[in-house]
């Protein structure tokens, strides 16, 4: 087994590297010899994919990584729970189409008519993704979540840009597609499986619910507004 | 199979706005009414809750209340000698579905036209000449004057207790309102909102330009109001989710929250939810619509519905679709400038700036759709147009209508978009921005109109609307000039940055969310040569329809079009009671 495909296996969850090893470990012959229930674990349980294969979940992690890397304003995006976001919205109605009107014929049009294309949200992305490996391995010899962090930032300026030359599709489509997920993922309720711990919002400074601030208007004018954030979960 | 029901008295299309005030006056007045919602049901206190609505995924991205356009959309291209292409999704504007339809989601923006907006053609040839007005912009009059609708104005506000400062008050300009707006006969219902500090500083530096600020009106209740309905509204909390949400505390006024809970109490009225019309039937020999078919999207069953009177209250492209897919009334060519049907679609012109200031916290989640200081200066033709080539103005304000964050980072030009400088920007000027905006005219061009699509049809089979549109020269000049106006007042704050953001330049898309004040299509005016329906909003080919909402404005006069879409409702259900009824025939004659 190469090193590309370790990583890439372990990179397959959302869950981050950190709780990934010790997942790793537990799961196989260690979790077989536990005899009755097993005992709550401080380390998140991986979570699997339901819509990205293995290369697809790879690229995804290796993306929103790039895109949202960790540094003292938020963790990764993976750990942020991007990968799995974008995953889910995939696997679920909207990367079925739903809000989609799909009937043909299906024809070129200019840039301001928006998307015309017949395929499906979940069946774009991925056919982006292909693409996208395709493109780094003609340029760099690998897949685009095997590249040095350097390379990766140069690839995904070259994607937005539309400078890449992707085989059948917009590189710039693709990625504004990407960037699009990836923002809605670290902004939205974490009720989606993104924005984990609230990372998003922390970083902006959005309180999120209850959202009540008759008083605070007035009260906060010009200062900043010193709760922290609560979500949908926290007032169920 | 079409099975055919017993014949009632009214029938309304539509139960949004203008479906409920029709609704409520029509049961008034009598009338077994049954209202046609071609979307689901929906309750505040079932469906616009907390925690779930401040869901800015699904309620604002995904668009959980808006038109699914998997059932219906439009088709567009910039001018007629180019193939249409559909909307795929919505973008540019967000049209409703279900019970109360936009009026659900919307801000709660709520102004009324000036006497200059509801007569713009006759007041344009008196000040700057009889063809000061090019050939290609049918401006027009609306037919009915600003101080016959004032009562109906009035109304209006008093059942959605609308927040907001008279500034002119029986014809006393007073300090603080808005000295550039029609005469009222009564103050606002409520005070006005709380500002915010974006409306604090723009208040600050128009004034500093002599210009006059004011609160905007609002239909977000800046205290507990019971209206004349007997229907309560809780006070607004600023929780900065209005346009695109439902109201939970009901301080926007909805249809569901000020007129569905005494229309659920009335015994003549029957609402059916999920009941797609398909088309009117149209007696053109007895010019009178004789009923209305629609797909009951439950059963897949067809039925038809006789009625005395109908009423087409739906958005704007389905009175044009309805009306087309009836055969009722001249379709409009652009080649020859005949017929009315899908003539002066308008839309919205404006532009803006987005300000950065490093050293303010605006806490732009603290907000309510329709909070809001803005200036009047700027507007219709409340300054001179000689030598300016373009007609109409822009109101200039300084909204802030929440902070949601998906949707609402705001970047100094040159930040990058990703990595690790985006995540230093955004976190930096998340709290640190808020815009100046224009939300300008957008009058009638010859070549941009509404009609149906030769190729893409929709869940029922039926063509869609298609939209020959773009932004036209007066578009732009009147946004490059309100841009300029909003860079003015923005650099008195000696901001860190501004940028110009929203300006109409150009070919109009319909993928950056503009607004969704469509306008036109079956307009209103003094005669059938140019008009669908008359002053009371009757169609002139069929005396017992009335076609109601912002497609019968000749055009789209810069302020939201909600309170004169209200307005218009309340008038011609009065002319509908108090006249039509006693004798149906036509109102005016043609």
């Amino acid at each position: 087994m190469s090193k590309t495909q370790i990583d890439r296996r372990r990179l397959l969850t959302g869950a981050g590297l950190a709780g990934l090893a010790t997942a790793a470990v537990t799961s196989g012959e260690a979790a077989a010899q536990t005899a009755g229930p097993e005992a709550p674990s401080s380390v998140p349980a991986p979570e699997p994919f339901l819509a990205l294969n293995a290369t697809e979940a790879a690229f995804v992690v290796a993306a929103v990584n790039t895109l949202v890397p960790p540094d003292d304003l938020s963790p990764s995006g993976a750990d942020c729970g991007l990968a799995i976001y974008i995953d889910r919205q995939l696997a679920g109605a909207y990367g079925a189409g739903a809000r989609l009107y799909r009937d043909g014929p299906f024809l070129k049009g200019k840039p301001e008519h928006g998307y015309q294309l017949s395929l499906t949200p979940k069946a774009f992305f991925t056919a982006g993704i292909a693409a996208a490996n395709d493109w780094t391995h003609k340029t760099h010899g690998a897949a685009f979540d095997a590249l040095a962090e350097a390379d990766q930032i140069a690839t995904l300026k070259a994607f937005e840009t539309g400078a890449a030359a992707f085989d059948g599709l917009s590189s710039a489509d693709f990625f504004a597609f990407l960037l699009g997920l990836t923002y809605e993922g670290f902004f939205a309720d974490p009720l989606y499986g993104g924005n984990r711990d609230k990372a998003g919002w922390k970083m902006v400074g959005y309180p999120g619910l209850p959202a009540v601030y008759r008083d605070a208007i007035a009260k906060f004018k010009d200062r900043k507004y010193p709760n922290p954030p609560q979500s949908i979960a926290d007032f169920s | 199979m079409v099975t055919r029901l017993k014949e009632v008295d009214a029938v309304i299309i539509g139960v949004g706005w203008v479906g409920t005030v029709l609704a409520r006056e029509l049961t008034r007045a009598g009338l077994h009414v049954v209202g046609l919602e071609r979307g689901p049901r929906r309750s505040p206190s079932e469906d616009f809750t907390l925690p779930g609505i401040r869901d800015e995924l699904k309620y604002a991205v995904r668009g959980e209340l808006f038109q699914d356009p998997q059932m219906e959309t439009l088709t567009l291209r910039h001018a007629s000698s180019e193939t249409a292409l559909p909307m795929r999704r919505f973008g540019a504007f967000l049209p409703g579905d279900g019970l109360g339809g936009a009026g659900s989601h919307w801000n709660g923006m709520h102004w009324r036209y000036t006497p200059f907006d509801l007569a713009a053609r006759s007041h344009l040839t008196a000040r700057y000449g009889a063809k000061a007005i090019p050939d290609h912009m049918p401006i027009q009059d609306f037919g009915v004057s600003y101080a016959e609708l004032e009562p109906y104005y009035d109304r209006f506000e008093k059942l959605c207790g609308v927040s907001g400062k008279a500034g002119n008050l029986r014809g006393h300009k007073i300090a603080g309102g808005n000295i550039f707006e029609g005469s009222r006969s009564h103050e606002y219902p409520n005070p006005p909102l709380q500002r915010s500090l974006a409306g604090d500083l723009f208040a600050t530096a128009s004034a500093g330009l002599g210009y006059h600020p004011f609160t905007a009106p609002a239909s977000n209740a800046s205290q507990a109001y019971v209206n004349p309905e007997g229907v309560s509204l809780g006070a607004c909390a600023y929780c900065g989710h209005c346009e695109r949400f439902g109201c939970e505390v009901n301080a926007k006024a909805s249809p569901n929250s000020t007129l569905l809970p005494v229309l659920f109490q009335e015994s003549r009225f029957d609402l059916r939810a999920c009941a797609y019309v398909r088309d009117l039937a149209y007696d053109r020999q007895a010019r009178r619509v004789t009923a209305v078919r629609y797909l009951d999207t439950r059963s897949g069953e067809e039925f038809e519905q006789p009625a005395g009177l109908v009423i087409l209250g739906a958005y704007v492209f389905s009175n044009t679709l309805l009306l087309r897919m009836s055969g009722i009334g001249e379709p409009y060519d652009p080649a020859t400038g005949q017929g009315v049907v899908g003539r002066n679609y308008c839309y919205q012109s404006g532009g803006g700036v987005q300000v950065f200031m490093e050293d303010r916290e605006f806490n732009p989640f603290m907000g309510a759709g329709a909070l809001s200081v803005a200036i009047d200066d700027f507007n219709g033709d409340n300054f001179d147009h000689g030598g300016l080539g373009f007609f109409g103005g822009a109101l200039v304000s300084a909204a802030t209508t929440g902070g949601r964050p998906i949707q609402t980072r705001s970047l100094p030009p040159g930040a990058p978009r990703w990595g690790r400088e985006w995540k230093a920007a955004t976190a930096k000027w998340y709290n640190r921005s808020f815009s100046i905006g224009g939300s300008g005219a957008s009058y009638p061009h010859k070549d941009n109109y509404l009609d149906l699509d030769p190729t893409y049809r929709d869940a029922l089979g039926r063509p869609l609307v298609r939209m020959t549109y773009n932004y036209r020269d007066n578009d732009r000049r009147l946004s490059a000039y309100v841009t300029d106006v909003a860079a003015k007042i923005a650099k008195t704050l000696n901001p860190t940055h501004v940028v110009g953001a929203g300006a109409r330049r150009g070919d109009f898309s319909v993928i950056p969310y503009q607004t969704t004040h469509n306008t036109g299509g079956a307009v209103m005016g003094t005669n059938p040569k140019e008009s669908v329906v008359n002053r009371y909003l009757q169609s002139w080919d069929a005396h017992n329809l009335f076609v109601i909402g912002a497609s019968a404005f000749p055009q789209n006069a810069s302020y939201n079009p909600t309170g004169t879409v209200g307005a218009l409702s309340y008038w011609a259900a009065e002319a509908i009671t108090k006249t039509y009824l006693k004798q149906p025939q036509a109102l005016v004659d043609a």
